[in-house]
């Protein structure tokens, strides 16, 4: 259907072409209702009679033992863990995304390298250096960012997980209590998410809404997308 | 070059083949300096314990690409870097690395990746006070390490580069093109080059020279230990050429 796009180099040593199948992102800080539009949306494009698969961060077999591991101890170091994650998602890129579009699959992404940049330079990388090491990321077909308020991150984390360690910044300190560190560090993600919304070309979504309006616009962006071919 | 860092501390690093006959003399550098009361720390290539377990992995399940190889020893090195031997140059030690970030620019260009992506993805390393570049002709270097062991591992061959169904000739073609990029790499960040093909002492000598003259004037770290007896830094019979580069 297209041939690959790339940021940057890409894959130099594999031809990759004729990927059939669609690339479909969903960007957005923690607490902004990613898994629940993607169970949908994977529903949705079933019942359509497509081929879903769907994938997200630290779910590559080949990094995910050692990178939970890792994140147990303290030596993991902004870098090490910006490495580490960009192993993970070269991997899931290069052995489970690709395979499945040149097999005619639409991959749902719970997010992207997005995010993942987004937290090194919240954590200090070198914004240039960073967007050059994803220089080997496939070009999505769309990037859907979901956009939520602070306070709807605050309710949606009390009545879903808790707070935690690293969704709240923790490891840089942002500030004493779980509760402001994840008001600071959450709120310079969606600074950063920001920046790259324009830079990116991402759609941005309202997440402050319930579910099924979000579901909605979700599923006509999609449908728009497809109409263009 | 790469950039400088902010350290009080002297980087030495060997470069070179498999076989090049690096490891053996960094092994000697090391026990000499020691000798003399230097404070010295030695690092080797992939040897975080940090990423061990998924190299392990990856190596036996063989699901290294070029791109999460080199991208899982930037990490490696990154941990190793951070974390124990900027410390150690800080305190104004002797840090010895046995390869350094411009084995992966070799390497990982050798196996495809983008030659300015690599160079990026190292943009976090310092530029050494001295690297030694071990230049050795293929056959030697292939020779050593036949000699040395039994069979050659598949990364260590590049079998993942479907070059050869045979090892050896694998690997050839595989550590010709590494010593293509050692070779274009010499005046971009300042190698010296040493001749691996010379006898190990007369090997040692020159580089012993070479790193005295880098030290001269400078103090570093003092060690709280005396130095050690002359026999601990005589030129014994040579360690094998143990290399842990793949």
């Amino acid at each position: 259907m297209r041939e690959a796009l790339f940021y940057g180099a890409g894959f130099p040593y594999k031809l990759i072409d004729d990927l059939q199948g669609k690339l479909i992102v969903l960007e957005g800080t923690d607490g902004v209702g990613r898994s629940s539009q993607i169970q949908l949306l994977r529903n949705w494009l079933e019942d359509q009679g497509y081929a879903v698969s769907d994938t997200g961060l630290r779910r590559s077999p080949l990094t995910q033992p050692g990178l939970d591991a890792a994140k147990q101890g303290h030596t993991l170091s902004p870098l090490t863990m910006s490495l580490f994650y960009a192993t993970d998602f070269a991997d899931r890129l290069e052995n489970q995304i690709i395979p499945a579009l040149k097999a005619g699959f639409i991959v749902l992404s719970d997010r992207y390298f997005f995010s993942i940049m987004a937290r090194d330079i919240v954590r200090g990388a070198d914004p240039q250096w960073t967007r050059k090491v994803y220089g080997f990321a496939l070009k999505p077909d769309l990037i859907l960012y979901l956009k939520a308020s602070i306070p709807t991150l605050v309710s949606r984390i009390v009545h879903g997980r808790g707070f935690n360690y690293w969704e709240a910044g923790m490891d840089i300190r942002c500030a004493e209590n779980l509760y402001d560190s994840f008001i600071v560090y959450q709120s310079r993600l969606i600074e950063q998410f920001d920046l790259m919304a324009q830079e990116y070309g991402f759609t941005t979504i309202d997440a402050n809404r319930s579910v099924k309006p979000v579901f909605n616009d979700l599923r006509l962006q999609i449908i728009e997308h497809f109409k263009k071919g | 070059m790469l950039k400088s860092g902010n350290y009080s501390g002297k980087l030495i690093v060997v470069e070179g083949i498999d076989g090049s006959g690096k490891s053996t003399q960094i092994d000697l550098l090391t026990k000499w300096l020691r000798a003399q009361g230097r404070s010295v720390y030695f690092s080797e290539w992939n040897s975080s314990e940090l990423v061990k377990s998924t190299t392990r992995l990856a190596k036996k399940e063989k699901i290294f690409t070029p791109t999460t190889f080199s991208l899982l020893q930037a990490t490696d090195f990154a941990d190793r870097l951070q974390n124990f031997m900027l410390p150690m140059l800080k305190a104004g030690v002797i840090v010895l690395a046995d390869r350094y970030a411009f084995t992966a620019f070799a390497r990982d260009v050798a196996r495809g990746v983008d030659r300015e992506w690599v160079r990026n993805l190292y943009a976090f390393a310092f530029q050494p006070d001295l690297v030694f570049y071990f230049r050795v002709p293929l056959d030697v270097a292939v020779d050593r390490i036949m000699a040395g062991r039994a069979k050659l591992k598949y990364y260590e061959a590049g079998m993942d580069l479907g070059l050869s169904g045979s090892r050896v000739t694998s690997f050839r073609l595989f550590q010709q093109r590494i010593i293509n990029e050692y070779e274009s790499m010499i005046d971009e960040y300042g190698f010296t080059v040493i001749d691996g093909t010379n006898s190990v002492e007369k090997t040692q000598k020159g580089i012993r020279q070479y790193v005295k003259k880098a030290l001269q004037g400078w103090k570093g770290l003092p060690s709280p230990i005396r130095p050690a007896r002359p026999s601990d830094y005589q030129i014994v019979t040579p360690v094998s050429d143990q290399d842990q580069g793949e």
